[in-house]
């Protein structure tokens, strides 16, 4: 089966970059259309006992390129006293830290971008450059809202950079490498008690990790209960507050994006990422499936972020920051103590 | 006061979760039995696809107001007591033939103009109200939106046709003292 698939062609090495940015760039826009559409648009209004968008196409599965299009129709405003230059930057500084975490995404043995040896490091220090241009965009706007939006942003981030952080630490401890195919592997290669059955999925090892993670991913994204910084019924849209057209669009896209990341992240840390159980790493097969199976394993943790988000109403923000730092860091440090301790244990 | 401490602190998530997602299931898959996983939101929600599908309107909802002109006096009551000024009345006195025979000519006012403007209504049904005459109701017509603003301005023509539209008047509740109104046909 597997002689069937081999490309009977060997691909030099620019043909390879170029098959994996566009890869990396259809993933990137396919995930974040697939949550907005199936979990946004439909799954919250299943969850509110409505339809949801049901005029454009099929049951409304055009909705979103019709938003888009209207966006793009729209008039990029600056504002008067808005910083023009720093104004229009932001959104793009915010995409990009997007783009680039999928760079270290391993599709399967060898559909990836780039194989770092400190891949998950690059993946969460990359994620944080977002913060930088949502507090360019606060700042920029010129209006109180956007720049009170932007500082709780920044306070909200930075302090759930930390429990996120932490959580992938109990991770890499116990596969013993920042490489995220080394992670994968080690999922793939483990075993339950002495049964390898389907080797050991680090959700099983590590759920504290697993569930603060998801729960700093909430806050990272700046999604209910977590969304603060966006908060409308407090100050208007947060740092979004002053932008129109296809800028919005742009954060909107971003922050769809970034969920599917984030998702993806979880799900190579935490669910075995492309990996199938009773298929070798190294079949070339895996180059096809590995990629759907990511994408599914990605949709699971993306629907436990939606859901979530669909279910509770918005903290107090003196809230949020005690809740990270008084419950979720203490958390995962005891979760690193208990993993290394384990880990020489065994 | 301190807040009581909760027993079981994580409880109330759980639960909040627990029914979004029933919501949501129910919603996705409304059948039973056999058919349970055949997917048909359409009947699960509880939404009405509006213009595919209209909703059972309640009895005296307030869509449009008609207007009966036999029955108007140009008594004006309605166009005083409107809070928005939305209704325009114009009207001149003209002579009628007696009730009886060998009886004088009755003087009468009769409408040149009858304008209300829905543009600047805000449905309140005061002028309903207070009509002396009963020249006034409410129907559930609401289906009257008009791409030029000034469109919404319903002459006196525009108004007597909704009257077509006034459906029967539904009793009111035992004991209440509001008058019953005859809807003139």
């Amino acid at each position: 089966m597997t002689d069937v698939l081999t490309l009977a062609v060997e691909f030099s090495y620019w043909q390879q970059s170029i098959f994996r940015t566009l890869g990396a760039l259809v993933f990137v826009i396919l995930g974040a259309g697939t949550f907005v559409i199936v979990f946004l648009f439909k799954m919250m209004s299943f969850m509110q006992s409505r339809l949801g968008p049901m005029e454009a196409g099929p049951h409304g599965s055009l909705q979103l390129l019709a938003e888009v299009g209207k966006w793009l129709q729209k008039e990029d405003l600056v504002p008067e006293r808005a910083d023009a230059r720093l104004f229009k930057m932001a959104p793009y500084i915010v995409l990009a830290s997007t783009f680039l975490i999928v760079v270290v995404m391993p599709f399967g043995p060898d559909a990836y971008f780039t194989n770092l040896d400190t891949g998950i490091f690059l993946a969460l220090g990359l994620s944080s450059i977002s913060v930088i241009g949502i507090l360019v965009a606060g700042w920029a706007s010129a209006n109180k809202y956007s720049l009170i939006g932007g500082l709780r942003a920044a306070g909200q981030l930075i302090a759930y950079e930390l429990p996120m952080v932490l959580a992938i630490v109990g991770v890499v401890i116990q596969a013993g490498t920042l490489n995220l195919q080394g992670i994968v592997a080690a999922q793939h290669q483990g075993d339950i008690f002495g049964w390898g059955g389907i080797g050991n999925p680090f959700i099983i090892t590590q759920i504290v990790g697993f569930l603060v993670f998801l729960t700093a991913t909430q806050a990272e994204l700046a999604q209910p209960p977590f969304d603060m910084p966006v908060a409308e019924s407090e100050i208007v849209t947060g740092y979004m507050t002053e932008y129109s057209g296809i800028r919005f669009l742009l954060f909107f896209i971003g922050e769809f994006a970034t969920a599917g990341a984030f998702a993806a992240i979880a799900a190579t840390m935490f669910l075995g990422g492309w990996a199938v159980p009773f298929v070798d790493l190294d079949d070339n097969i895996m180059n096809i499936v590995g990629p759907l199976v990511l994408f599914a394993k990605m949709m699971l943790v993306g629907f436990l972020i939606f859901w979530v988000r669909f279910t509770f109403p918005r903290f107090r923000e003196d809230q949020l920051q005690a809740f990270a730092w008084k419950f979720l860091i203490p958390i995962s440090l005891v979760n690193i103590l208990a993993t290394m301790v384990l880990k020489v244990a065994f | 006061m301190p807040l009581p401490k909760p027993k079981m602190p994580l409880r109330g998530l759980f639960i909040g979760m627990k029914i979004t997602l029933q919501t949501g299931l129910r919603t996705f898959f409304p059948r039973r039995g056999i058919k349970t996983l055949i997917p048909a939101p359409s009947l699960g929600a509880h939404t009405v696809q509006y213009p595919h599908e209209t909703e059972a309107l309640a009895p005296r909802s307030r869509g449009v107001i008609a207007l009966k002109i036999e029955n108007c006096t140009v008594c004006m009551l309605c166009a005083r007591s409107c809070p928005d000024w939305c209704i325009y009345i114009e009207g001149h006195k003209t002579k009628a033939p007696p009730r009886r025979p060998g009886g004088k000519e009755r003087t009468v006012s009769a409408l040149d103009r009858f304008d209300i403007d829905y543009a600047l209504c805000m449905y309140c049904g005061i002028c309903v109200e207070v009509c002396p005459f009963e020249a006034l109701f409410w129907t559930p017509e609401h289906e009257y939106s008009e791409p030029r603003i000034a469109d919404l301005l319903h002459d006196i023509n525009r108004l007597d046709e909704w009257m077509e539209t006034v459906p029967d008047f539904e009793p009111y509740e035992a004991g209440s003292d509001a008058k019953v109104k005859k809807v003139p046909r």
